[in-house]
């Protein structure tokens, strides 16, 4: 496991069974996404609601000529939500969904560290017994002895649920 | 046969250029009668298939080149007086320009033509060249050819010594000697001119001269023909070797003997990778021009802008800065526009292709019917125009099988033996309108209804109104055609058509009166990418409707919203009672916003939208300006929202939704059949 997440040679990167993980900070916890996935991080903006939509889902944003969903992660986790404040960013990932690919923001408290996880130590997530949701969690992992979640961003926007919604 | 990139390009021209001549050919064909052998148009019709010919043949698509001989034979006897253009040959040159088109469509994709067709059609010319009616001699010919064994077997010893500027005319001796060598067995001796000299070679010049044996069942003509294009700037000599005794069968064993040798074509064409249809257009140079000089002047109006930017020499210019804007503007939108132009072409293609399907309908169904066309120059987008060519067709056959009678009704009714369709093209106010009508029998709205209320469209006992009635035509699965035709009738089309013009952000009205005819007209937008919007504000969102949906708006008190069954609304504008809703309700926007106490006063804005002839009424906070509007897809990266068309950019960076009016309407009218049908009974 690398303790110098930052500090990459071009060796670092070829490297097979690690991968580079964006962190970001959501009610005290530290998240993990795949930094390939992540196109940008930007500053909280205005966003223009959407009827028949998700609550989780607070609007679209005009991301340089593209119209982006923006997602509140604090409300997708079903977490309390808090005032946004200057930290508060919005994290663009490219997701992949069966049918297309998709950019969507997700809105989160604080970016954070850019860390470097080997796949082989990363931990599935423990079972408890269906009171937690976890199924955007892709598994758990340790990095300078802090615990890291690691996110299935692919499952955010899941369509399932968002025509369901939609359909009412 | 190696194909580079550069081929295929070329490839994909000659393909383009070919179609225009196959439609060349064919409009010129349906403007021939037996009475009028305009000779003009007979030209006309030659030069298509004579370049398409020449084309084929440099390609090495020799399938089409050798059939279009035949076709071009016959052409050029018409053109020299030698036949007369009688129905049977336009029918015949009509079906051979069919199979031209199969076969550069097949040769373009690398599938098979109908060969079977072709075949038979290449029967029906080699008869007409014969001057004979049935068509027996050609196979026969056709095999001689194969085996190359007997028959008029000739050979010629042929002299070419071309210009030494050949090339830069573009021409190229080796498709020259691949003709030749298509038409039979040939050998080739090539020498330097005389007057070729090393010293004062030109790399660009030719200086060889060919001396060509030719062995092969072949005429002098067929040869001369081969030079036709370099005969100005060559010198050729044709001399017979020896001669063989007969010779009767003269056109006909050219066309046979090119179109056999092409057996091996399709197979080479079969290695080929398959060219990807990009989708190209052709544009006119004004066009481009115009786009150019709007470019220039854009740019010379940044740098007067730029100026201002500098404080140095006009910082303080706030009048001339705002001149300035205000020719960017100008400028912008007219660059827009003109970009759009380029997208833009003329319904007339489109409309001429008609000509065909109505006269080859009539025959068949026995009517006699006249196609008037008007409006052939009013331009669309191209995709508009390609997506609307289906519809169109079902619309004109429609028309045909059901509208117009045959000629004994139609005299019995008093009317001309000859029916007509008119189609029409033409502006209005933002839209283009296509029109389709008929003076035939109109549709019967007592069947029509008989039938809803049959299929269960209808609830027994509804009270509807004449355009409802007539709308039910658009309805998926009805048909009232008693018996179903080959041709239509089976009652899919109709919706599909609505939904067609629909997905294009059209909407289609019906008109109709029993015995005297029915229109369709069919309103398009300009354009799919940009719309002229209003915007409106409801809640504290700002919302976008095409300004072509809005009928008008009016100041509504409390008291002049009815409640009906409980729960809908409705408003009486003038004589009809229209579903209204609110937007923040529709939207699930809660009500939190700061401006419900307006309801209160003086009244509340009602803007009253139409689609498909469905009047519907919407409650907005307020009218904001109006603007040009770029679409941009909400499913893109996110899904399909309903009662949203989409979502734009606005001046200040933020994202306004655009409503869909057309998806509102139509689910408040599935909102309205599910419930009680009483909406004109409040």
């Amino acid at each position: 496991m690398s303790n110098e997440a930052l500090q990459l040679s071009p060796s670092d990167m070829l490297h097979a069974d690690t991968n580079q993980y964006l962190t970001f900070m959501l009610n005290g916890e530290e998240y993990g996404v795949e930094i390939l996935r992540v196109q940008g991080i930007q500053g909280w903006d205005t966003v223009t609601p959407i009827p028949s939509s998700p609550r989780y889902v607070l609007g679209v944003m005009n991301l340089r000529g593209a119209i982006v969903p923006i997602i509140d992660l604090r409300k997708r986790f079903d977490m309390d939500s808090i005032e946004f404040g200057p930290t508060t960013v919005i994290i663009v990932v490219r997701v992949e969904s069966t049918d297309k690919g998709r950019t969507i923001g997700m809105v989160v408290d604080a970016v954070s560290e850019v860390y470097r996880v080997d796949e082989q130590t990363v931990q599935a997530m423990p079972d408890f017994g269906g009171s937690v949701r976890a199924d955007f969690i892709k598994g758990l992992s340790t990095v300078d002895d802090k615990m890291l979640i690691l996110l299935d961003i692919d499952k955010l926007l899941t369509i399932k649920e968002v025509a369901a919604v939609a359909a009412a | 046969m190696s194909l580079d990139l550069d081929m295929a390009e070329i490839h994909a021209i000659f393909f383009e250029e070919s179609a225009e001549g196959v439609d060349v050919m064919e409009s010129g064909l349906l403007n021939l009668t037996p009475e009028t052998t305009d000779i003009e148009t007979i030209n006309n019709i030659f030069r298509a298939a004579h370049s398409m010919k020449g084309g084929a043949a440099t390609f090495g698509f020799l399938d089409i080149s050798g059939f279009t001989h035949g076709v071009e034979t016959i052409l050029d006897q018409m053109r020299s007086s030698q036949r007369d253009a009688t129905e049977e040959v336009i029918e015949v040159l009509l079906a051979s320009v069919d199979c031209i088109r199969d076969m550069l469509n097949a040769a373009q994709q690398q599938s098979e033509a109908d060969k079977a067709n072709i075949d038979s059609v290449q029967r029906r010319i080699d008869a007409l060249l014969n001057n004979e009616t049935a068509a027996v001699k050609a196979p026969v010919d056709v095999k001689k050819v194969t085996q190359s064994s007997s028959g008029a077997l000739k050979a010629w010893k042929i002299h070419y010594a071309p210009d030494g500027n050949i090339f830069k005319t573009g021409n190229e001796p080796k498709r020259l000697l691949r003709e030749l060598a298509s038409m039979g067995e040939i050998s080739v001796i090539s020498t330097l001119s005389k007057d070729a000299d090393f010293e004062s070679m030109d790399p660009e010049s030719c200086y060889t001269c060919w001396d060509i044996e030719l062995r092969g069942e072949v005429e002098k003509d067929a040869i001369l023909e081969v030079f036709e294009w370099v005969s100005n700037q060559s010198e050729v000599r044709i001399e017979a070797l020896e001669v063989m005794a007969e010779h009767i069968v003269v056109p006909i064993s050219e066309s046979a003997s090119v179109s056999e040798t092409k057996v091996a074509a399709p197979k080479q064409l079969a290695t080929q990778s398959a060219p990807k249809d990009s989708g190209s257009i052709r544009v006119s140079i004004d066009k481009i021009d115009m786009l150019l000089n709007l470019v220039g002047e854009l740019v010379i109006t940044q740098s007067m802008l730029a100026r201002f930017g500098d404080r140095d020499t006009g910082g303080n210019d706030t009048q001339g800065l705002r001149d300035g804007l205000l020719v960017l503007e100008r400028h912008t939108r007219e660059l827009q526009e003109s970009a759009m132009q380029i997208r833009m072409l003329p319904i007339g293609a489109s409309f001429s292709r008609f000509k065909r399907l109505v006269r080859d309908m009539s025959t068949k169904l026995g009517k006699k019917v006249e196609l008037q066309l008007s409006g052939e120059n009013t331009e669309l987008d191209k995709t508009v125009l390609e997506k609307m060519s289906d519809p169109l067709v079902h619309l004109v056959r429609n028309s045909l099988d059901h509208g117009i009678e045959m000629p004994a009704d139609r005299i019995a009714a008093g009317k001309p033996e000859t029916g007509i369709l008119h189609l029409s093209a033409y502006h209005e106010g933002g839209n283009i309108v296509i029109k389709v009508s008929d003076d035939g029998a109109g549709l019967n709205q007592k069947k029509i209804l008989e039938k809803a209320i049959e299929r269960g469209i209808v609830a027994p006992g509804e009270v509807l109104s004449d355009d409802q009635i007539n709308n039910l035509i658009f309805q998926p699965g009805f048909s009232t055609a008693d018996k179903v035709s080959d041709l239509s009738g089976r009652g899919v089309g109709m919706d599909v058509v609505r939904r067609n013009i629909m997905d294009l952000g059209g909407r289609v009205d019906l008109q109709s009166t029993l015995g005297k005819g029915s229109t369709l007209k069919i309103r398009l937008p300009l354009t799919l990418a940009i719309l002229d919007g209003q915007l409106v504000r409801v809640g504290d969102q700002v919302y976008i409707f095409s300004l072509l949906s809005i009928v008008e708006t009016v100041l509504v008190s409390k008291g002049q919203i009815s409640k009906v069954v409980g729960t809908g609304n409705v408003y009486r504008l003038r004589e009809d009672y229209i579903p209204v809703i609110r937007l923040r309700e529709a939207f699930d926007m809660a009500s939190e916003s700061l401006f419900s106490e307006s309801e209160e006063k003086k009244g509340e804005l009602l803007v009253v939208v139409e689609s498909d002839g469905k009047k519907m009424g919407l409650f907005v906070d307020e009218l904001l300006e109006q603007q040009q509007v770029v679409i941009k897809s909400l499913e893109e990266n996110y899904l399909p929202v309903k009662g949203l068309a989409g979502a734009t950019i606005l001046g200040d960076g933020n994202v306004a939704l655009i409503i869909d009016v057309p998806g509102l309407v139509h689910s408040m009218d599935m909102r309205q059949l599910e419930k009680t049908p009483q909406s004109s009974a409040a």
